[in-house]
């Protein structure tokens, strides 16, 4: 074969000017399909998305579910399970900052910068990508937790409207990731910086215990925690007669929205500002 | 048609207090190779960056086949190719998944896609690791994917970013022959390198930079011819004249002879061919019997270091440096 093969072989002219917002949409679809291409050869990740809600689901059922629902295992199993779905969901969002700042480091993103794409696409790519991640997170958390006698009591459409609640923040929360997964050095640093926002407000909310049992400072906070009014539509959803549905569920988007409206237009700019 | 692929015009970049380009210009005709050519550190990069739209420059201006890279950089970005330290593949994509993904980013359809990056990792020699991630590559496998990637869409101009650092020979060999068959297509290419014999081989001109300044440019035999013209190597029979030898050698080729480290032969830079004669009938004066007598051009070492001072290979302190980063 001859190096004319190779290279030559361009017949049309240059485009000039933007590249088109359908342009842009298709690219987005190629970067998305190669994200989800990742999650299949990264297997690391995928038993970290598997396991993880396998092992907080079984720890906190019979290590915590005896000792705070006196005895009753099933019914904390009950109380727990939305909320161990919040949490994992929210801990998967990580990932979406851990890729970016695998692919600055490792110059990827200087590869897709250096071609003629959307500028917004690769970002875009990256997230729609990850809703996949969010999806099995979602499905395994769900799955085992019925195999250890979880039910849905309401019905399944509940349970449908429960899960997209949950998926609906992650779109918000991977934007604060990704803002972090940005300006952070190092994918150590961004799980450090991930884990130590996650931490508290995982635990100080009503994900995986009743807020009343707080001291009365520790639930002022905790009942503004966007995650114990996520774990409490999700649970009104899923699980009859445990607490009303809409106040939470709408404050739950209300918080998404805002997280969504102030964290994405910040972490595009520090993207398009990146060298 | 634009008879200058490339032109950089007094390119000023700088990062906090560090001026990586102080008014750096050059240029490359079409179908040429430019060699950017110059140590660690010196702006080679930052000029790459700035030419293929990653980076804005503070000041001056550059184009590629005509379109400012400013002005028209997504035009600009469906010309050129890049391949470098930092313009990468996805490790954990296969070689050809990487390839398809490129080519679809570039508005290729899946099965000119599929077709194009077959193509290319058969010619890259490929084939056989195209069903594997690319973390399982060697060094040289990777330069090469890393070469394909910047190929998927027919780009006019390449952008080689020290294309062989850290390979051995013989993948570096098989680099540059890669090189040769893209620029006998008319493909031009800037190639940036702080091995002097890479751009000795595969460059029509040279630019070398230093500090972001442009100190040299022309073709590799102007900057040879430029400094000091030939080298005279002489080399008496019994080394133990090589005392004589070199202090005829500075009499009359007014420079400093520098022995080499056998202790056998002596070198001296000389600017006319006019005093061999004489060098040669005071030799024989001095009784010195010759074992060799010869007129060679100076290499771009020599070059370097009369231009800049100092050495242009990295020293065994920049190179474990640059492993740390890795």
């Amino acid at each position: 074969m001859s190096a004319g093969a190779i290279a030559g072989g361009r017949q049309a002219g240059p485009r000039t000017g933007r590249v088109s917002v359908l342009a842009g949409l298709q690219q987005s679809c190629t970067l998305t399909w190669r994200s989800v291409l990742k999650i299949k050869t990264n297997s690391e990740d995928l038993l970290g998305l598997s396991l993880q809600p396998v092992m907080f689901l079984l720890l906190f059922t019979y290590v915590f579910g005896g000792a705070i629902a006196h005895g009753n295992v099933h019914a904390y199993l009950q109380y727990v399970l939305p909320g161990i779905l919040v949490q994992t969901v929210l801990f998967a969002t990580l990932g979406t900052g851990l890729m970016l700042n695998q692919d600055i480091s490792a110059g990827i993103f200087d590869r897709f910068r250096s071609l003629p794409i959307a500028r917004w696409a690769p970002l875009a790519g990256a997230i729609m990508g990850d809703v996949a991640r969010y999806v099995i997170s979602v499905v395994v958390t769900l799955g085992f937790g019925i195999v250890l006698g979880f039910r849905v009591t309401t019905n399944p459409f509940g349970a449908i409207a429960g899960c997209a609640l949950v998926l609906a923040f992650a779109l918000a929360m991977c934007w604060v990731s990704a803002l972090i997964g940005l300006l952070v050095k190092t994918p150590q640093g961004v799980q450090v910086f991930g884990f130590t926002a996650m931490f508290p407000l995982v635990f100080a909310s009503g994900v995986l215990v009743p807020v009343v049992t707080m001291p009365g400072w520790l639930q002022a906070f905790a009942k503004a925690n966007p995650m114990t009014l996520l774990a409490d539509a999700c649970r009104g959803l899923m699980v009859a007669h445990s607490g009303p549905v809409a106040v939470p569920a709408l404050e739950a988007m209300a918080w998404a929205l805002g997280i969504l409206l102030v964290f994405a237009p910040i972490a595009v700019r520090v993207y398009r500002s990146k060298t | 048609m634009n008879d200058e692929a490339i032109s950089a015009d007094s390119l000023v970049k700088s990062f906090g207090k560090t001026k990586a380009l102080a008014g750096t210009s050059f240029s490359a005709r079409t179908g040429t190779v430019l060699g950017l050519l110059g140590p660690n550190g010196a702006g080679k990069t930052t000029a790459v960056r700035i030419l293929s739209t990653l980076l804005q420059p503070d000041g001056g201006h550059a184009s590629v086949a005509g379109y400012d890279v400013v002005k028209d950089a997504t035009t600009v970005r469906q010309l050129v190719g890049l391949t470098g330290q930092y313009a990468s593949v996805d490790d954990g994509l296969t070689g050809t998944n990487n390839l398809v993904m490129i080519g679809r980013l570039l508005g290729q359809s899946r099965q000119t896609a599929r077709a194009r990056a077959a193509e290319l990792l058969a010619r890259f020699d490929l084939t056989e690791a195209a069903g594997r991630p690319v973390k399982t590559y060697s060094g040289g496998m990777r330069r090469r994917i890393d070469l394909a990637a910047s190929l998927v869409g027919h780009p006019q101009v390449l952008f080689l970013d020290e294309p062989t650092t850290g390979l051995d020979p013989s993948a570096r060999s098989d680099v540059w022959d890669m090189i040769r068959e893209l620029t006998a297509d008319g493909v031009t290419v800037l190639l940036t390198t702080q091995y002097l014999d890479e751009a000795d081989q595969l460059a029509d001109d040279i630019t070398v930079v230093d500090h972001g300044q442009v100190i040299a440019a022309g073709t590799p035999d102007d900057l040879k011819a430029k400094v000091g013209g030939q080298v005279l190597e002489v080399s008496p029979a019994d080394p133990g004249q090589l005392a004589v030898v070199s202090e005829l050698l500075a009499r009359w080729t007014g420079s400093t002879p520098v022995p080499d480290g056998a202790g056998r032969q002596v070198s001296a830079q000389v600017l006319s061919a006019a005093v061999l004669p004489q060098i040669v009938r005071a030799l024989d004066e001095q009784q010195v019997e010759l074992a060799e007598f010869s007129l060679r051009k100076s290499s771009l070492d020599e070059v370097f270091l009369t231009l800049t001072g100092h050495n242009a290979e990295p020293t065994a302190a920049d190179l474990s440096m640059q492993a740390a980063r890795r």
